[in-house]
């Protein structure tokens, strides 16, 4: 154990992942010692009500954002290319799932 | 949605039992049989659901008394999680207690002119301290939280040990709430086990409060192990498991985990002098629960919510 006593545990975000084929989803956060408690938090703060059949748990630390101040630059281009997304081409009826 | 099935094929069915709730909500009673097995005394039968009907109802409402008062919400989550998954246990086996004790008078026959058998609420709120059959190391209260892991240690690891057993029993509804209970005591095990392990090898406070609280709480482990005539009788009969069979198994685990969590070796069990919370002999301690479990259905009796 390290010399250092912290007086709050670290922020951990959890991810649930409803059932197999599906992917994680974030369904909030919780403080734990490490991971493996953050994993056993996390069982018993978002399974509760069969949610999950698998759990993921990261540092909040570790994960790197876009900041607001970003907003422009990052995700305003792409509001005017249409032909971005699947709507802007014809779609022969033979072709499902789209 | 059509595209679940074709995920379906990916799903392994298989459980983890470290998890205790599953993917899907099912009736752990769900076509059981009821029938009482041949050979058995009704009476006998009662008793031994009792018995660990309310080491679990007991137990659930010591953890219930620490939400509010955990040392973290997360940990306060998890206790209120264990103490559900044990009132579950004990709501299972009151009934059964309640329906072999129907059977019984069934059997008794007409000329006693029958009787009412007690429900799981009757059995739970209006029974008085001498007739709770539980042991006393679930009565226990804790003076801070090693005390409650060091007592939940032993408690999940004689439990687990016995529900794995309790599922060959020859009472179909006995060995169905032994499966079910598997995978929670499983659970309830790992969080303790963790926090001695935790709190043993950790800082020099640490390490000291666990090791008070392990020799505060593990010799009251002797009568986990002292078989009661009716235990004994019923073991016999294929239904029931002997808690002395139980012992080799408990040593290994407490053993391996004082070893993990830097305490010393536990020290060895003493056989309690007859099986004092199973004859309906208790503490002032159980007293307490019971005036807080019992008041509101005494006071209001037959009433709902």
């Amino acid at each position: 154990m390290s010399d250092e006593i912290r007086h709050e545990w670290p922020l951990f975000e959890v991810f649930v992942r409803a059932k197999r084929g599906l992917n994680h989803v974030h369904v909030g956060s919780l403080r734990a010692a490490d991971h493996p408690m953050a994993l056993h938090h996390a069982r018993d703060l978002y399974t509760r009500r069969n949610e999950g059949v698998s759990i993921w748990v990261v540092r909040s630390d570790d994960v790197v954002s876009s900041g607001p101040d970003d907003k422009d630059a990052f995700f305003a281009p792409s509001g005017d290319k249409a032909y971005r997304h699947p709507t802007y081409y014809s779609i022969p009826d033979s072709v499902p799932h789209i | 949605m059509s595209f679940d099935d074709a995920y379906d094929a990916l799903t392994d069915h298989d459980d983890d039992t470290r998890w205790a709730y599953g993917t899907g909500f099912a009736d752990p009673l769900a076509g059981v049989p009821t029938i009482v097995p041949d050979g058995v005394e009704p009476a006998d039968l009662v008793a031994y659901c009792l018995m660990l009907g309310d080491d679990a109802l007991v137990m659930s409402h010591r953890l219930q008394q620490w939400v509010t008062r955990a040392p973290e919400l997360e940990d306060e989550m998890a206790l209120a999680n264990i103490g559900l998954d044990l009132l579950g246990q004990a709501r299972l086996l009151l009934s059964r207690a309640g329906e072999v004790e129907q059977a019984g008078f069934e059997q008794a026959g007409v000329a006693q002119g029958g009787g009412t058998a007690r429900d799981e609420d009757a059995l739970a709120y209006l029974r008085d301290p001498g007739d709770f059959r539980n042991v006393r190391l679930a009565e226990r209260a804790d003076e801070d939280f090693a005390h409650l892991v060091a007592r939940l240690l032993v408690f999940a690891t004689w439990r687990l040990a016995l529900l794995d057993r309790l599922t060959g029993s020859r009472d179909p509804i006995l060995a169905a709430i032994g499966a079910k209970g598997v995978k929670e005591a499983t659970y309830h095990r790992e969080y303790a086990a963790g926090w001695v392990v935790r709190l043993g090898d950790g800082t020099d406070l640490s390490h000291t409060r666990m090791r008070a609280a392990v020799d505060a709480v593990e010799p009251l482990a002797g009568e986990l192990f002292v078989p009661h005539a009716i235990e004994l009788r019923l073991t016999a009969a294929g239904v029931a498991v002997d808690p002395s069979a139980l012992r080799e198994e408990y040593d290994a685990v407490l053993a391996e985990v004082h070893r993990v969590a830097a305490l010393p070796p536990p020290p060895p069990i003493e056989a309690a002098t007859g099986g004092a919370g199973r004859d309906g002999v208790h503490g002032p301690e159980l007293v307490e629960i019971l005036t807080e479990m019992q008041e509101l259905a005494r006071a209001v009796p037959g009433g709902v919510w």
